[in-house]
C-alpha cells in the first residue's frame, strides 16, 4: 500500500512535468490548429537563457521575468518569419517547418551550451513536503504554478475580449476577419503566449531533470500524449491527461510484472490509444461536428 | 501535367491528338532514358556511389509506402519506421536464425508488414489526424523497445543487434555484390513502383484519393472506406516492408537503434520534400533524405543539425508543395510562356 | 695487363658504386612503405561519432579528437608527417555509421579508421572493416567483444569493458555487504545491460543477492521512481551505471527520501563536476566508484603534469569546452594512442603495420591516465586498458584506495 501511495505520488510529481508541457502544446494548438513538435526545444531553449542570465549574475526573478518576456517576443516573431510564409501551404509542409526549427534550436543549444547537465535554481527549494517522503516543495510549487497558469488561462479566454478575440480567430478565421479582427496579430499572441507558458515549463521541469539541450524529448513525448488523452480542446483536459500519463506510466513500470519494467513506455501510450479508441477526441475534448 | 489534362478534356482536334502524342512521347522517352541511366550506373560509378544510390532507390521506396497512406489516402502516420524496421528484422531472423535465402525474405518482410499494417489500420479507423499522428507515433516508440526486449533476444538479438549476410551475386554475372544489390534493388524498385503508379489510376486509387479529399461525400457515394483505408495501411506498410528487408540488405545489419522516431520523422521530411501525392516525388525525397545530412555535416559537424533545418526551412519557403509541386508549378508557368 | 692507376681504381669504384646505388635505393625505398591515405606529408584518418540526434550528448569524443589533431599538427605532425583527421556525424545510427565509413574507406581512402563510437555503429562496421582489412582502432565503447583477435583481426578495443567494471562492483560488495540486497540501474541499451550481466557473473552463484533490476530510456524525464522503488522494496546497495543526467537524478533522489544505501557509481557517470556538483555533494558523500582516468574537476591533480599538459591543450584548442564533460578526456586519449602507434610505425605506414604496432603496446601511458595504469596489448590481447582503481567521495573530492584491480573478462 505504501508502495502504491509512494508511486502515484512520484507519478503526479512526474506528471507534473508532463501537465506543464501538454498545457504549452494545447496553447499553441488553440491558437494556430495545430501542434508544434519544437514547443519542447523553445521551452529548452528559454530555459537555457535563463540560465545563462543567473550565471552572469541576475537574480532568480529578474531572470524569469526577462526570460519569460524575451520568450514571448521570440515566439511573436517566429510565427511572423517562419510560420507566416508557410501559413497557406499544405499542413504537412508546416510540420515539416516546425520540424526545422527543432532541428536549429536543438543543434544551436548544443553548440552554445555543451552537453553536460546544469542545474536550475528553484525558488521553492528542495525540501520535502510536510515532512514526509512522498513529495518534496518544488513538485509541490510546480503543480501549484500549472494549475495557477491554468486558471488565469481560463480567465483570458473566458472573460476577456481579447481572449474571445484568438479563440474567434483560431475556430472560424473568415468570419473572424469579418468581424474585424486582426487574424494575424491574434496568431502571433497564440504563439508569444505558447512561448511563454513554455519558457515557464521549462524554468519549472529543469530544476527536476537537470538542464541540458536533450532534456526535452522525452517530455515533449508524454505532453503531446497527456494532451491528447485530455483532448486537444480542453486546457484542463491536458492538465488532467498530463498528471495520468504520469501516474499510469509509474504504475505500469512497478506493477506489471515481467513486461512493465522495460516497455512501459509502450504501455503507457497502448493505453492511450486504447482510451482514444472509446473517446476519439480524448477524455474531455469536444467532438467537433462539421457541416459536409 | 498539362498533358494529362488534355487527355481527359473533350475529343480534341486532329493538330492536337498529335500534339498531345508528341507530349506523352518526350514524356515515356524521359523516363526511359532515365531509365537506362541509373541501369548503367553502377557499372560506371564507384562502389560507394553505387551504395549510396541503392539506399536512395530504398528509401525512395519506403516514402513511397507513407506516401500511399498520407500522400493519397489522408491518414497521417508517424510510424513507418516500424514498419521498416519490422520488414529489415524479418529478413534479418530470417537469414540468421532459419537460413532463408535472401530472395525470399523480401516477400516474407512484405507479407508480415501488410499483415501488421493491416491489424494497425483497423482501430486507426476511429482516429483522426493529430490522434492518429499520437497512434503512429506511439507505434514508432514502441518498436525500439520491443527490439530491445530481453525476452525476444534469442530472436532478435537484441541491443546488439543481428548481421546480416550480403547477398552474392549469381555466378555467372560478372557483376560484384554491390552491384548486384543495386540491380536487385532497382528492379524491386521499378516493379513497386509501376504497381504504385497502376493502383492510383484505377478504380481503387480513385476510391482512395476520394477518401482523402471528401471522406464522407466518398462514404455517401458508396465507398467501403474502412475496408479503404484499412487496405491502403496494409499496402503502405508492405511498400515500407519491403524497403526495410532491402535496407537490411544493403547495410548488412540491424539493430534497434536503427528504426528510431527519427527515422520516422525522416520519412515524413522526404515525403513533403518529394511532394505529396506524387509517387516519382518519393524518389527525391529519398534523395534529399541520405545527402542534405550529409551537406550540412560537411559544412559544419557542430551545427550541421542547425544548418539542416535551415536548407529545410529554404526549401519549404520556395517549394512549399514539394518538388513534385514545384515541376508543375514550372510546367505550367512554361506552358503558359509559350502561349502568350 | 692494365695499369692499377688512381684513376682506373677511381673508375672502377665509380662504377661500383654506380651499380650498386639502385640497389641500395630499392632498399631505402621498400623501408618507407605506404598504405592508402600515406603520402611523404599526410597521414588520412577517419573517424565516425554522434554530433547530432539523441546521442549528441556523445559529441565531446569525436569533437576533442579534432582538437587533439589539430594540435599535433601544430607541433609537426607525426614523424614529419600532418595528419588529416577526417571526421563524420553518423547521429548514432548504424546505417549511417555504415554509409560514412564506406566513404571514408572508399572514397576518402583513408589509411584506418580511430575511435569510431558506440556499440551498434561499430557493430555494424565490424565486419567489413575486417573483410575489407582496415584497421578499426580503438573503438570508443567499452563492450566486451571487440577484444576477439583471432576472429577479427583488423579491431581494437580500447577501455575496461563494462562486464569487467561490474564484476569489479560485485567483488567489492562480497567483501563489504555479502548479506546485502542489490538494486541495479541500467540504461536499456548495450552498455548499460553490459553492466549488468558483468556484476551477475561476478555475483556467481550469490546473483540472487540482485532484488531489483531497473532500466530507463535516454528519453525518459526521471529515474525517480525507479529510485523510490528501490528503497521500497529494501535495497541497501545500490549498483547505478547511469550516464551523468540520471546518476545525478537518482543521487538527489536517494538522498531526499532518506536512503543511503551502498551507493556504486560507475565510470560513466562519477565526474565530479558533471555529476557529483549537480546531484549535490552533500548528497555524495560515501558513495564508491571506480576510474581509470583523471577527473578535472578535481583538485588533487592541480599539481600534476599530465594534468596540466591535459589543461593547456583544452584551453588553446578547445577554450570554450566545459572540461568536466567525460568526453573531452575520453576523445584526447583516444587520439593520444593513434598517435603512439603512428609514431611506431615510423615511416611504414600501411595498414598492416599499423596493427602489427598497435598490438604491440607495452605500458604506454598518455597525460590523463591515472597513475600506474598503462596499455598494454599483445597479438593475443586485443584490450589496450583493463585495470582501474577504486575511490570513495568524502564529500568535496575522490580518494582513491586499494590496488588496481582488473576485472578479467574476455
Amino acid at each position: 500500500m505504501e508502495l502504491l501511495l509512494q508511486q502515484v505520488m512520484a507519478g503526479l510529481a512526474n506528471g507534473a512535468i508532463y501537465a506543464c508541457m501538454a498545457l504549452a502544446v494545447v496553447m499553441i494548438f488553440q491558437a494556430i490548429d495545430h501542434l508544434n513538435f519544437a514547443q519542447g526545444e523553445m521551452a529548452m531553449f528559454s530555459t537555457f537563457i535563463a540560465w545563462q542570465l543567473i550565471a552572469w549574475g541576475f537574480p532568480f526573478w529578474v531572470a524569469f521575468v526577462l526570460t519569460v518576456a524575451f520568450s514571448f517576443v521570440a515566439g511573436v516573431l517566429i510565427d511572423r518569419v517562419l510560420f507566416r510564409p508557410v501559413q497557406n501551404a499544405p499542413i504537412l509542409s508546416q510540420i515539416v517547418a516546425f520540424i526545422a526549427l527543432f532541428s536549429i534550436l536543438n543543434s544551436s543549444a548544443g553548440q552554445i551550451w555543451d552537453y553536460t547537465i546544469k542545474s536550475f535554481p528553484t525558488p521553492f527549494g528542495h525540501e520535502p513536503l510536510f515532512g514526509g517522503t512522498l513529495i518534496d516543495t518544488h513538485e509541490a510549487g510546480m503543480i501549484g504554478v500549472t494549475l495557477a497558469m491554468l486558471g488565469l488561462l481560463y480567465l483570458f479566454f473566458r472573460g476577456t475580449r481579447l481572449g474571445l478575440a484568438m479563440r474567434a480567430a483560431a475556430a472560424n478565421p473568415e468570419s473572424a476577419r469579418l468581424v474585424g479582427i486582426r487574424v494575424g496579430w491574434m496568431t502571433a499572441l497564440g504563439w508569444g503566449m505558447a512561448a511563454a507558458i513554455g519558457a515557464v515549463a521549462g524554468m519549472l521541469i529543469a530544476p527536476i531533470v537537470f538542464l541540458d539541450p536533450n532534456m526535452m524529448l522525452g517530455v515533449l513525448l508524454y505532453g503531446f500524449a497527456g494532451a491528447v488523452l485530455g483532448g486537444l480542446t480542453s486546457p484542463g483536459g491536458a492538465v488532467a491527461g498530463g498528471f495520468a500519463v504520469g501516474v499510469i506510466e509509474n504504475l505500469a513500470g512497478t506493477f506489471i510484472p515481467y513486461i512493465g519494467r522495460e516497455l512501459k513506455l509502450t504501455i503507457a501510450l497502448v493505453l492511450i490509444v486504447i482510451v482514444l479508441m472509446f473517446r476519439p477526441s480524448g477524455v474531455f475534448g469536444r467532438r467537433v461536428v462539421s457541416r459536409v | 501535367m498539362t498533358a494529362v489534362r488534355e487527355e481527359q478534356a473533350a475529343v480534341p482536334s486532329a493538330p492536337a491528338t498529335g500534339m498531345i502524342r508528341r507530349r506523352l512521347n518526350l514524356r515515356y522517352l524521359g523516363l526511359i532514358i532515365v531509365i537506362l541511366a541509373a541501369a548503367a550506373l553502377p557499372l560506371a560509378a564507384s562502389s560507394f556511389v553505387t551504395f549510396q544510390v541503392t539506399e536512395v532507390m530504398i528509401y525512395g521506396l519506403a516514402i513511397l509506402g507513407l506516401n500511399l497512406l498520407t500522400g493519397f489516402n489522408g491518414q497521417f502516420s508517424l510510424g513507418h519506421s516500424a514498419f521498416y524496421g519490422i520488414g529489415a528484422y524479418t529478413t534479418a531472423i530470417l537469414m540468421h536464425n532459419y537460413d532463408v535465402a535472401y530472395y525470399w525474405t523480401i516477400p516474407a518482410a512484405g507479407g508480415v508488414c501488410f499483415v501488421i499494417g493491416f491489424l494497425f489500420g483497423l482501430p486507426a479507423l476511429r482516429l483522426q489526424n493529430l490522434y492518429l499522428a499520437l497512434a503512429t507515433f506511439a507505434l514508432a516508440n514502441a518498436m525500439p523497445q520491443i527490439l530491445k526486449f530481453h525476452a525476444l533476444e534469442s530472436w532478435t538479438g537484441g541491443v546488439q543487434g543481428l548481421s546480416v549476410d550480403q547477398p552474392d551475386p549469381p555466378g555467372f554475372l560478372p557483376i560484384d555484390s554491390d552491384q548486384w544489390l543495386y540491380y536487385l534493388t532497382f528492379g524491386v524498385i521499378l516493379v513497386m513502383f509501376v504497381a504504385a503508379a497502376c493502383l492510383i489510376r484505377s478504380r481503387s486509387g480513385r476510391a482512395i484519393m476520394a477518401i482523402r479529399d471528401h471522406p464522407i461525400a466518398a462514404t455517401a457515394m458508396g465507398i467501403n472506406s474502412s475496408l479503404y483505408k484499412t487496405l491502403t495501411f496494409g499496402v503502405s506498410a508492405f511498400y515500407t516492408g519491403v524497403a526495410g528487408a532491402l535496407g537490411a540488405l544493403a547495410v548488412a545489419f540491424v539493430a534497434p537503434d536503427s528504426f528510431t522516431i527519427f527515422l520516422s520523422i525522416s520519412f515524413l521530411v522526404g515525403l513533403v520534400i518529394g511532394g505529396v501525392g506524387s509517387i516519382p516525388g518519393s524518389l527525391f525525397g529519398g534523395l534529399f533524405v541520405l545527402y542534405v545530412p550529409n551537406i550540412a555535416n560537411s559544412l559544419s559537424t557542430g551545427l550541421a543539425g542547425a544548418i539542416y533545418g535551415v536548407i529545410l526551412l529554404i526549401v519549404i519557403f520556395v517549394m512549399p508543395s514539394g518538388a513534385a509541386g514545384f515541376v508543375r508549378f514550372a510546367a505550367g508557368w512554361l506552358a503558359r510562356l509559350r502561349q502568350s | 695487363m692494365k695499369q692499377i692507376t688512381r684513376r682506373s681504381i677511381l673508375k672502377a669504384g665509380t662504377g661500383a658504386l654506380a651499380f650498386a646505388t639502385p640497389l641500395l635505393s630499392v632498399r631505402i625505398a621498400r623501408a618507407k612503405d605506404y598504405g592508402p591515405g600515406v603520402t611523404d606529408k599526410e597521414i588520412k584518418l577517419g573517424n565516425t561519432g554522434p554530433y547530432s540526434g539523441p546521442a549528441s550528448s556523445y559529441s565531446a569524443v569525436p569533437k576533442s579528437q579534432v582538437a587533439y589533431w589539430k594540435m599535433i599538427n601544430d607541433q609537426g605532425g607525426i614523424n614529419g608527417r600532418m595528419i588529416n583527421f577526417i571526421s563524420y556525424d553518423d547521429g548514432y545510427t548504424p546505417p549511417k555509421t555504415v554509409e560514412m565509413v564506406r566513404k571514408l574507406v572508399e572514397e576518402d581512402q583513408v589509411l584506418l579508421v580511430a575511435s569510431p563510437l558506440g556499440t551498434p555503429t561499430n557493430s555494424a562496421i565490424w565486419h567489413y572493416m575486417n573483410q575489407k582489412k582496415v584497421p578499426q582502432l580503438f573503438v570508443a565503447t567499452g563492450a566486451t567483444k571487440w577484444d576477439d583477435p583471432k576472429g577479427h583481426p583488423w579491431t581494437i578495443g580500447w577501455q575496461p569493458n563494462y562486464q569487467s567494471e561490474g564484476r569489479i562492483y560485485a567483488t567489492y560488495i562480497l567483501k563489504e555487504k555479502p548479506t546485502g540486497k542489490i538494486g541495479v540501474l541500467y540504461q536499456n541499451d548495450d552498455f548499460g545491460k553490459d553492466y549488468l550481466k558483468g556484476v551477475k557473473d561476478g555475483l556467481g552463484d550469490k546473483a540472487s543477492m540482485i532484488i531489483v533490476e531497473a532500466t530507463y530510456e535516454t528519453t525518459d524525464p526521471t529515474v525517480d521512481s525507479q529510485v523510490v522503488d528501490m528503497k521500497a522494496k529494501g535495497v541497501d546497495v545500490f549498483v547505478n551505471t547511469a550516464i551523468p543526467k540520471f546518476a545525478a537524478q537518482a543521487i538527489r533522489k536517494a538522498a531526499e527520501i532518506g536512503w543511503k544505501p551502498l551507493h556504486i557509481l560507475s565510470s560513466i557517470g562519477n565526474s565530479v563536476g558533471a555529476t557529483l556538483k549537480p546531484a549535490g555533494f552533500e548528497n555524495a558523500k560515501d558513495i564508491v566508484s571506480d576510474f581509470y582516468l583523471k577527473d578535472p574537476s578535481d583538485p588533487k591533480w592541480k599539481d600534476d603534469a599530465g594534468f596540466k599538459t591535459w589543461v593547456a591543450f583544452m584551453d588553446k584548442y578547445m577554450p570554450d569546452a566545459d572540461k568536466s564533460d567525460a568526453g573531452n578526456i575520453a576523445g584526447s586519449s583516444l587520439a593520444a594512442m593513434t598517435a603512439q602507434v603512428l609514431k611506431q610505425c615510423g615511416d611504414e605506414l600501411t595498414r598492416e603495420n599499423v596493427m602489427k604496432q598497435a598490438a604491440n603496446l607495452h605500458d604506454v601511458t598518455v597525460p590523463m591516465l591515472l597513475p600506474g595504469i598503462t596499455a598494454n596489448t599483445s597479438p593475443t590481447d586485443f584490450a589496450p586498458l583493463k585495470e582501474v582503481q577504486m575511490g570513495k567521495f568524502d564529500g568535496t573530492r575522490w580518494n582513491l584506495f586499494g590496488d588496481l584491480l582488473k576485472g578479467a573478462v574476455g
